[in-house]
């Protein structure tokens, strides 16, 4: 199968890459741009562990072609926030135990982080529902859901705040 | 001099043992900067993967490659007659059997690894694999370890004809592995036969697997101009892996560098060897290149480790008034395969005989015949110290059993049977020594936690009501005393290929007053980085914050048995705490030199050394370790190192008291946990957050295998639940919220009095959530339904004690 260029924004870095159209948009995020926190978990659709952000919505980059996110802006954990300024998001699961191994994180926050901006007030049920597409196999999500909820209240917060 | 801030203070600043320190690890998780198998990227890099069986049992007749070869990017097709020369077709397996890498003549389970196609990346890899043919031959497919023991059953293991002993004693039959006995036999067939009362059943705890959201993977690198072999991978025991790999390449060691990364979560299925990690490594060599390999989800559930499949035939013995007498258990041990089991040497079915649990049982008798059969290799601890979840949940079965045969309630039965806190250290029938315990405490917080009283009570009225058509659900009242194993081993009887079950820790406090901590353990999401900091924080008296932890580098980190069977904490954590002490003693001679007064005249205040009924004379462990490295102190080296190498005398004995409510709708079978109360006393705690998350994390795997969870397979031998689509893993919806709670009972022989939790919520959850299913059900007749509770099965629960009219 020839290779093709295909350009696509990771970040609001705009990227151009070669690939094959039949290849995974994980893969070229992961190791031709090694954008590697999304992970592979499943390949299927099932896990969530590769979960991005597509033109506001979230993905499974495990079963998207890269011929099918040309010319889409990808947001990526890594483009949530920086070292030095966290999402409030990054903060809340640090301060609230919501990781162990930490291979679910990714994809979980990025989902989370689309997820309050579909819904910047959810309830425990929204929250529990909102991320039944991301499995964790370490922390029971209890702590995952306690942190989602503390982001929550402390963007709307922020956000109160600033008007 | 009242500007020092007090002592109290000053241990507040360590954020040493018992406080709820932020996890060190989460910076680079939560941005994406972890560092895992599948991220590492070496220039070169090649990409193998395997062609795999889709038969069960059959013959091997022919492999052609040739098609394969001429697949734009592969470079390579490697078959079991390519390894053979090397003498790697077949490799040693943890249980002293052995495997094959590659399939040599015949397969025995569907997915076996049959060849290996390397290629310039995993695109070439899955278009090579797809071009290999393979001509098979079926042969008959045994999957029922009962029917593998017939007479005339099909001959699983061709390379065992003959062969009349095996690894653990006498084999009696072709597809027999071993029989383990442990008590005593004679007695306890007679205490049964002469009980007032005897319970008899079935238990069978399926098989399913530790599914880690990460599968197993690595990267092979030979470098040829200096011939060392490194190799990153998915491995609990990094160590083990390298003496293995030296053992069977005949490479020396100090040429294998094994490294584990971050790895994404363990549960026991990567403490084994698997045949990805040979192959690799000899691509590696072979091509010159680095080899990265990594399985996808199908491979992970249908060829590494599997856990359970246990069919636990039991008989439990007591008095009228509910004083038991006597345990006697069978186990029929479907071990796939090849045995491939992770268990310390002479232990063929783990710790199995902690299956009198929490219970003062005088007479016992355990036997456990090993079988093989067409299914993937394994049984693994996935979650629990070697096989002791299969024996809590056969208890914890059978005294709810018992309870019904005597018409007594489950909660009183286990009262009046527990072991009584002053009889630690407790001799087991079986022959353990339990360290410390207080059970009544536990079970009596429990129990008013939940209203127990209350409960019971709603629940006759609920049965009343259902009865009379007003509701179509019912309520289950799980309960679970649980007592747990863990911390292998003591070197005199716990060894893995030999290698015994110590662990270690080795320090460096850095001229500026930091360290760093280096273990024989890894990490798999369970903290280290942060925990062992603390305890090393509370013995040498510097800020937890100023001590990096190190694990997982065999160049670097000193030799240990690694992380599973929660032993981190018991044995490497023993080891940390022994260590800092070493540091702790040259620190005072050090002090004692500087204050010019004899070492004795010193004592420790949290993080300094102060002259005896002199406190403002002191030195602090900074000031030390300047002086360590900038004096020249008579009689004494510079420096301020220390290793401990720590051979544990005991187990620890971690126990808790688990209560599950459950809502059973009887039309659907659907079920719904409308509380879970988990109390675990795992001895002194060391970071109340993280043992909190580790309950959380442990329950919810217990959920996820008593509620649905299972590897099963076709009387073909396909597996039915290959992929996360059939193998049940509880998303956030399906899992409930919990209240832990807990108590404290120092394990005596641990230097910080630590037992290790991890797995407790695995082993304690299981049985308390099929208790709950089983309890529902009771008034109606119910004595014992097989696990996994899905809804299918709690309806055909239903519908066989006729309540669906």
């Amino acid at each position: 199968m020839g290779k093709q260029h295909y350009q696509i924004t990771v970040n609001g870095e705009a990227r151009d890459v070669l690939a094959e159209p039949r290849e995974l948009l994980i893969h070229t995020l992961r190791e031709q741009l090694s954008i590697t926190g999304p992970h592979i978990g499943c390949e299927t659709s099932h896990c969530g562990a590769c979960t991005v952000d597509i033109d506001g919505r979230s993905v499974k980059s495990c079963t998207v072609f890269i011929a099918q996110a040309a010319g889409r802006e990808i947001t990526t954990v890594e483009g949530l926030g920086t070292p030095d300024a966290m999402h409030p998001l990054q903060e809340a699961f640090r301060e609230h135990h919501g990781l162990q191994c930490g291979y679910c994180t990714p994809g979980m926050i990025t989902r989370a982080y689309r997820l309050l901006q579909e819904n910047p007030s959810p309830t425990e049920e929204e929250v529990r529902f909102g991320i039944a597409g991301n499995l964790c196999r370490c922390t029971g999500y209890q702590n995952i859901v306690k942190a989602i909820l503390a982001a929550a209240a402390e963007m709307n917060a922020a956000k109160e705040a600033a008007e | 001099m009242k500007d020092l801030p007090d002592s109290q203070e000053r241990t507040v600043a360590l954020k040493g043992l018992g406080t709820s320190r932020k996890r060190v690890e989460d910076a680079r998780f939560t941005q994406g900067k972890g560092n895992y198998v599948d991220d590492i990227k070496l220039p070169g890099m090649l990409f193998g993967d395997f062609v795999r069986s889709p038969h069960a049992h059959a013959r091997v007749k022919a492999i052609h490659t040739e098609a394969a070869m001429k697949v734009p990017g592969v470079l390579a097709v490697i078959t079991a007659r390519d390894l053979e020369p090397l003498g790697l077709h077949w490799m040693p397996t943890l249980a002293g059997d052995k495997q094959m890498v590659l399939a040599d003549g015949k397969v025995l389970f569907q997915g076996q690894e049959v060849a290996f196609v390397v290629a310039t990346d995993r695109y070439a890899a899955a278009d090579g694999i797809e071009a290999v043919e393979v001509e098979y031959e079926d042969l008959p497919v045994v999957t029922d370890p009962f029917k593998a023991l017939e007479p005339d059953a099909p001959v699983l293991r061709e390379d065992l004809a003959g062969k009349t002993e095996g690894a653990h004693g006498p084999r009696r039959h072709h597809n027999h592995i071993f029989t383990w006995e442990q008590g005593d036999r004679e007695a306890t067939e007679q205490v049964i036969a002469e009980a007032d009362v005897v319970a008899e059943e079935m238990i069978y705890y399926h098989r399913t697997h530790p599914c880690p959201l990460e599968p197993c993977g690595c990267v092979a690198q030979m470098d040829k101009v200096n011939g060392k072999l490194t190799i990153w991978g998915t491995f609990q025991a990094p160590h083990a892996i390298r003496t293995v790999v030296s053992l069977i390449s005949g490479i020396e060691e100090h040429n294998i560098r094994i490294v584990s990364p971050d790895i994404g979560g363990g549960f026991g299925n990567k403490v084994g060897a698997y045949p990805g990690y040979i192959c690799s490594a000899v691509a590696s060599i072979v091509t010159g290149k680095p080899v990265k390999w990594v399985e996808d989800r199908m491979d992970n559930l249908m060829t590494t480790a599997f856990a359970r499949d246990y069919w636990m035939k039991g008989r439990i013995a007591a008095t009228k008034e509910g004083k038991i007498t006597g345990l006697w258990c069978h186990v029929t041990a479907d071990h796939g395969g090849f045995d491939a089991c992770a268990d310390p040497t002479k232990f063929p079915a783990g710790f199995f005989n902690i299956c009198t649990g929490s219970y003062d049982i005088p007479t016992a008798f355990l036997s456990v015949d090993g079988v093989y059969t067409n299914k993937a290799p394994g049984g693994v601890a996935y979650r629990c110290s070697f096989r002791v979840t299969e024996a809590a949940y056969f208890i914890e079965r059978m005294i709810e059993i018992l309870a019904i045969e005597l018409g007594m309630d489950a909660a009183e039965l286990r009262r009046i049977n527990f072991i009584k806190a002053e009889q630690f250290p407790y001799h087991s029938a079986l022959g353990w020594e339990y360290d410390s315990g207080d059970y009544h405490t536990a079970w009596d917080k429990a129990l008013a936690a939940v209203d127990y009283a209350g409960l019971r009570r709603e629940q006759a009225e609920r049965v009343d009501a259902f009865r009379r058509g007003e509701t179509r659900k019912l309520l289950g009242i799980g309960l679970t005393h649980f007592t747990e194993i863990v911390g292998a081993g003591p070197v005199k009887n716990c060894d893995i290929l030999g290698l015994g079950m110590f662990d270690s820790c080795e320090i460096r406090i850095h001229p500026t007053g930091s360290a760093i901590a280096r273990l024989g353990t890894i990490s798999q999401g369970q903290g280290h980085a942060t925990t062992f900091a603390q305890i090393l924080a509370s013995e040498i008296g510097l800020p937890a914050d100023s001590i990096t932890v190190e694990e997982g580098d065999t160049d670097t980190a000193p030799y240990g048995l690694g992380t599973y069977g929660s032993r981190s904490t018991p044995v490497a954590g023993a080891a940390t705490a022994m260590a800092g002490r070493k540091i702790r003693a040259k620190a005072q001679m050090i002090a004692a030199y500087l204050l010019e007064v004899h070492d004795d005249d010193l004592e420790w205040d949290v993080d300094r050394f102060a002259v005896k009924g002199d406190p403002e004379r002191f030195k602090t462990m900074k000031e030390i370790a300047f002086a360590a490295y900038n004096q020249a102190i008579p009689g004494l080296e510079p420096g301020l190192e220390a290793v401990s190498y720590y051979d544990p005398p005991n187990m620890t004995y971690p126990f808790g008291a688990y209560v599950c409510v459950m809502e059973i709708d009887v039309d659907t079978g659907q079920t719904e946990i409308r509380q879970f109360y988990a109390l675990d006393d795992c001895g002194t705690r060391i970071n109340p957050m993280i043992i909190e998350g580790q309950v959380h994390g442990g329950l919810t795997e217990a959920l996820a295998i008593a509620m649905g969870q299972e590897i099963a397979y076709d009387e073909m031998g396909n597996v039915k639940t290959g992929t996360l689509m059939d193998f049940f893993v509880p998303t956030a919806v399906e899992t409930p919220h919990y209240t832990t709670d807990h108590t404290v009972t120092p394990s005596p022989h641990h230097p910080i009095g630590a037992k290790g939790v991890g797995e407790s919520p695995n082993v304690g959850g299981v049985p308390a959530f099929s208790n709950a299913v089983h309890d529902a059900f009771r008034a109606f007749g119910l004595r014992q339904s097989h696990m996994p509770h899905d809804h299918w099965r709690v309806w055909k629960i239903a519908s066989g004690l006729g309540l669906h009219g």
